[in-house]
């Protein structure tokens, strides 16, 4: 399997010493005051203040900073190919950097569906423009049509990461068990969509008391958590299968999950930063900033997430930044497109939310923005800043408050519900293969 | 006016609050404005013209079908010395695509002062509003409100009972799929009037309950009718169903408004439903035609009812 960064060209020959700040490395066990010595696309050194050994052509002051690996986002929509009116690999992680992510895996749901060697190769070619590393997931089944399915084998090889139809989910039990029996011969993880389609058509919000207020059409708490059941219990009676449950909303899904893991099937899940910050009831006249699919859930539903956070049972943060024209999503509610940005407003939604009011340890969220994610698709070399990591790392200010503005956004959309949010936290610079490619 | 209109456009990505004297729900309109306005309705005489918007455009968007809203409005504006203009999705640009903000730019440039609008998708009149800088009058979105229905309603309500004061009321039927039920509950609650939604569960989920406060849910009819001074009948939308089974037969033998179920309710109960009626589905013809039936004096009332919304958009509901 090929790594991305053998294709990049941009590993400088030189040297840079992150100085003075506070490392925080969950994989390495590291919380305290140390340098960081970054040369030659690596880290070769993190020593005590002061006490690194080699010299340094550039010099970064992190004083009163959190140093961390750089974060990775399982999950986001970077829009090409086909759709590059919103959002482009250069936008997207031009947007990515901003967040503090030096690595996106980016989702095959484009036109055409990213389903081929081909087409993994073409995201990764230097012409993209990426400023992050860019991951592909390949579509599960051709054109992501839910039957047949995609050459797993060629396009692991090809430098794929992980499989899935998301945006929409595998419905076919005997094609989501074949997809799991191939993905755990390869130790290539299955991402499932989980929502039962049969049962939300039209549907274009949370079903409870606020759609039916609003006369919006529900999704079911049980439309995610009946496929996210029965892919447990695939997962637990195939042999190696690795299942990864993308963007999980609800309590209900989250149980199978915890039965899953506690009978030790290869199951990982992400949460987004919408789904533990936002409720149904959070939306405002119509405002389709605020739909998005899996939809906002319902209070307890939030606080099943936020306990899952807590308890370390959530493997990964993932933003599911799905960028949008403004004409995309200033129509009637029901026919707006689903999804919002999230790159850049990850890391803060986090300390705010989890850190400031839940008191979750920084240390916990820096896992879930880098450790966490690496385990759920082996990026290996990435998620630690361990000796021989890549060069990829995240400083912020876990204090400096900022005010959100979506207009200053680097992501070629703006259809974000937190557009004016005061938040707590804020990348300050992001370093990809060893070159700063953000400082705020 | 018009460079306002061209500035707006520049910057139409930013929202603004609805225009004062837009309607677009009962939810959160307070109870004093409501009284204001059906007090207001009261003087409205739609055999005597009232030229209070002599000169406007009242501008009709009706992205579906209807027949009492449409022609109420209408007559409504026309008694007040308004302009009306009709425009159907059906023989316009909707058909062609327009999107639901570029027609209302359109119709803003071409000179609306006031934009009605019936549409299938709930929070439509809210796009409008938030974009426009014209009172928005929501005339039915989708599952969501009806609120000059609502106020049509309280005011027949008013002119048969004088009091909300100690009000029970019966709604029977398709309460998921009906914005009308929405409204009434909103507007009803806000007096006290105790309500009882009355149907199978998949036309009135539990969840109806939490609407507004002194809602409740029954599924017999007898339960429902027990002492209630207003019955209220709504017509199974089988258009809206969307894959829901419902079973026609059964729906009849459970629920059909006949005139030994109506014994049930007071001997002074009223009839009402906003139509279009079904008859021999939700009501037998004995009922719709009897003497508790309100009906068509439901639909007279629109005319004074929607004068006094249009008033009342234009700041002359003194």
């Amino acid at each position: 399997m090929t790594t991305p960064d053998k294709n990049r060209t941009s590993v400088r020959k030189t040297s840079l010493l992150i100085k003075g700040g506070h490392v925080v490395d969950p994989a390495a066990r590291i919380d305290a005051p140390m340098d960081v010595l970054l040369k030659d696309g690596r880290v070769v050194e993190v020593a005590a203040p002061n006490k690194t050994k080699g010299g340094a052509d550039e010099k970064f002051d992190a004083r009163g900073l959190i140093v961390a690996p750089g974060f990775i986002d399982l999950h986001v929509h970077l829009r090409e190919p086909g759709q590059t009116h919103k959002e482009t690999i250069a936008t997207g992680t031009a947007a990515a950097a901003a967040g503090g992510f030096t690595s996106v895996c980016t989702m095959p749901n484009t036109i055409p569906v990213v389903d081929s060697v081909e087409w993994v190769e073409w995201l990764r070619q230097p012409e993209r423009g990426a400023v992050v590393n860019v991951f592909a997931i390949a579509a599960a089944t051709r054109s992501s049509k839910g039957v047949t399915l995609t050459d797993f084998r060629a396009l692991q090889t090809a430098g794929a990461i992980a499989v899935t139809d998301d945006g929409k989910p595998i419905l076919d039990d005997s094609v989501m068990r074949e997809a799991l029996v191939l993905g755990g011969e390869l130790n290539f993880p299955v991402v499932q969509h989980a929502e039962d389609t049969r049962m939300t058509e039209n549907c274009s919000m949370h079903a409870g008391a606020r759609s039916f207020r609003l006369g919006l059409r529900g999704m079911s708490a049980a439309a995610e958590a009946s496929i996210v059941e029965r892919d447990v219990q695939l997962a637990m009676h195939i042999p190696n299968a690795r299942l990864h449950v993308a963007h999980l909303s609800t309590a209900d899904a989250l149980k199978s999950v915890r039965r899953g893991k506690r009978a030790k099937a290869r199951v990982t899940f992400e949460v987004t930063p919408h789904h533990f910050t936002l409720t149904d009831e959070d939306m405002r006249d119509y405002d389709s900033n605020f739909k998005m699919n899996p939809p906002l859930r319902s209070v307890s539903d939030r606080e099943a997430i936020l306990a899952a956070l807590a308890d370390g049972t959530v493997d990964a943060i993932a933003t599911d930044h799905a960028p949008h024209a403004a004409h995309e999503k200033e129509m009637e509610f029901e026919r707006a497109a689903f999804g919002i940005t999230g790159l850049e407003t990850a890391l803060a939604l986090a300390i705010t939310r989890l850190h400031r009011e839940k008191r979750i340890p920084l240390a916990r969220i820096v896992e879930l923005f880098t450790a966490g994610p690496a385990r759920c698709y082996d990026l290996r070399g990435r998620g630690s800043l361990v000796r021989g990591s890549v060069a990829d790392v995240a400083v912020f200010d876990p204090k400096k408050k900022w005010t959100f503005d979506a207009a200053k956004s680097l992501s070629k959309s703006r259809n974000t519900p937190f557009d004016g949010w005061q938040l707590t936290g804020k990348v300050v610079a992001t370093v990809v293969g060893g070159k700063i490619v953000y400082a705020g | 006016m018009f460079l306002n209109y061209e500035l707006q456009i520049g910057n139409s990505k930013s929202t603004m609050n609805p225009a004062r004297g837009s309607l677009l729900g009962i939810e959160h309109l307070e109870a004093a404005e409501i009284l204001r306005l059906l007090k207001f309705a009261r003087r409205m005489n739609p055999d005597k013209p009232r030229p209070l918007l002599r000169g406007k455009r009242v501008f009709l968007l009706f992205y579906e079908a209807s027949t009492r809203t449409r022609s109420s409005f209408e007559t409504a504006a026309k008694v007040m010395g308004a302009h009306t203009v009709l425009i159907q999705s059906f023989g316009s640009s909707i058909e062609k695509g327009e999107s639901l903000l570029d027609t209302g730019y359109t119709v803003r440039a071409v000179g609306a002062d006031i934009i009605v609008i019936r549409h299938p998708n709930a929070g439509a009149p809210y796009v409008m509003a938030q974009h426009l800088d014209v009172p928005v009058i929501n005339a039915g979105d989708g599952l969501h409100e009806h609120p000059s229905q609502a106020l049509l309603d309280a005011y027949t309500i008013l002119r048969n009972k004088k009091t909300f004061k100690g009000l029970q009321i019966a709604i029977v039927g398709d309460i998921f799929h009906s914005r009308v039920a929405r409204s009434a509950c909103h507007l009803l609650s806000k007096f006290g009037v105790k309500i009882i939604l009355c149907g199978p569960p998949e036309l009135v989920p539990e969840i109806a309950a939490t609407l507004a406060p002194g809602v409740r849910v029954t599924r017999h009819i007898e339960d429902a009718l027990r002492g209630t001074d207003v019955v209220m009948l709504l017509r199974v939308q089988t258009e809206r169903l969307a894959g829901l089974k419902i079973d026609l037969a059964e729906y009849i033998a459970r629920y059909q408004m006949n005139p030994a179920r109506l014994k049930m309710a007071k001997k002074d109960a009223m009839v009402m439903h906003p139509g279009p009626i079904i008859r021999g589905l939700e009501l037998t013809s004995e009922v719709a035609d009897g003497a508790q039936a309100r009906i068509l004096e439901e639909v007279r009332n629109g005319v004074p009812t929607r004068m006094a919304i249009l008033a009342r958009a234009m700041g002359k509901m003194r």
